[in-house]
């Protein structure tokens, strides 16, 4: 078996988990969408495409109040600001020498978990490797959320509303145990749940969007944060 | 108010998505060096999620106690880094149970 081969199917192999979690996720990601209006193939080619669940989220719910554009920039990237710290970190995996088309096409395989497993190989990561795992998890996230807009109508609205938790479910399992490691990313979650739940039903801000309010709010906590507790610069504050 | 395009904003999210996911490749030769970027950046998912969470999570429940439930179960499965999947399930169950 040559490294070629053995890079792709190693990418399958850790890739295939993350695919079925993501079908499942995506489901309910595609009941949002059918909600704000998508058709089948918007669906599944938007999803193909951005591959971000808070982003879909955030996009989704954005075309559902028919919010402006410029509000769906901001939300994009406020939402997948952590990608671009995730491609930062990949840039330091990537073989010396690789071509530029290779770390551009790495970089758009970067989702939490395709990242997580990239970053984890062993010494430099193949491209092969992290293309292999983006394309499964990718086309069961395309076809979850395909299947989702297609079959949310047939499901009872109490259904909806529990698969609707599996969003935040994923977002938890994101963030709770960074919060277990270490202290200060505890104390940023309990103000950010806080402060999120102040501003929603607080007078003014409670009338912005929920776009409006997640970006406003994580640029202020997070600089707070990083101003009160700025991470040691040479721990990896990449993760 | 003006009716936008729903395959615009698509064309807007895949965009910018993806401009994110590529601009540290082609701008960074080193590592970021400013502290305070840096910890800045760390922050920002943690942030990001927990906003999106709380209280939507529990906004999105009939009554906000299923929520309010499958938040709590949510935040202890995760903390005992249960995995991402087993996660979600767990918080799907408990309000399709509770409704």
């Amino acid at each position: 078996m040559t490294d070629l081969t053995k890079d792709i199917l190693h990418g399958f192999r850790d890739g295939f988990p993350i695919a079925l979690g993501y079908f499942a996720v995506a489901f309910s990601l595609g009941i949002i969408a059918a909600k704000a209006g998508l058709t089948v193939p918007e669906g599944f080619l938007s999803s193909f495409f951005i591959r971000a669940s808070a982003g879909e989220y955030g996009v989704y719910t954005l075309i559902a109040v028919n919010a402006a554009y410029v509000e769906v920039i901001a939300m994009c990237l406020v939402a997948n600001l952590r990608y671009m710290l995730m491609s930062a970190a990949l840039s330091q995996k990537i073989a010396p020498g690789t071509s530029w088309f290779h770390r551009l096409l790495m970089a758009c395989c970067v989702t939490d978990e395709v990242f997580g497993i990239s970053v984890a190989h062993p010494g430099y990561t193949p491209p092969a490797y992290t293309y292999s795992a983006a394309l499964i998890s990718t086309l069961f996230w395309a076809s979850g959320c395909a299947a989702g807009i297609t079959a949310g109508s047939l499901l009872s609205p109490d259904t909806v509303v529990a698969l609707s938790m599996s969003l935040y479910g994923m977002f938890l399992a994101i963030i709770i145990p960074a919060a277990r490691q270490r202290r200060n990313v505890l104390y940023t979650l309990a103000v950010s749940f806080v402060l999120s739940g102040l501003c929603a039903v607080a007078p003014v801000v409670g009338e912005w969007s929920s776009g409006m309010r997640t970006v406003v709010l994580t640029i202020v906590i997070s600089a707070i944060a990083a101003w009160l507790s700025p991470i040691n610069t040479d721990s990896d504050g990449t993760a | 108010m003006e009716q936008h395009n729903i395959v615009f904003y698509i064309l807007l999210g895949i965009l910018v998505t993806n401009l994110i996911r590529v601009l540290p490749m082609v701008l960074i030769k080193g590592t970021i060096k400013n502290r305070f970027v840096r910890s800045f950046l760390y922050y920002v998912p943690y942030v990001t999620l927990a906003v999106m969470t709380f209280p939507d999570m529990v906004m999105a429940t009939p009554t906000p106690l299923p929520g309010i439930i499958a938040l709590l179960a949510g935040i202890i499965a995760a903390w005992f880094r249960l995995g991402l999947f087993p996660v979600a399930v767990i918080c799907c169950v408990i309000v399709y149970c509770l409704l």
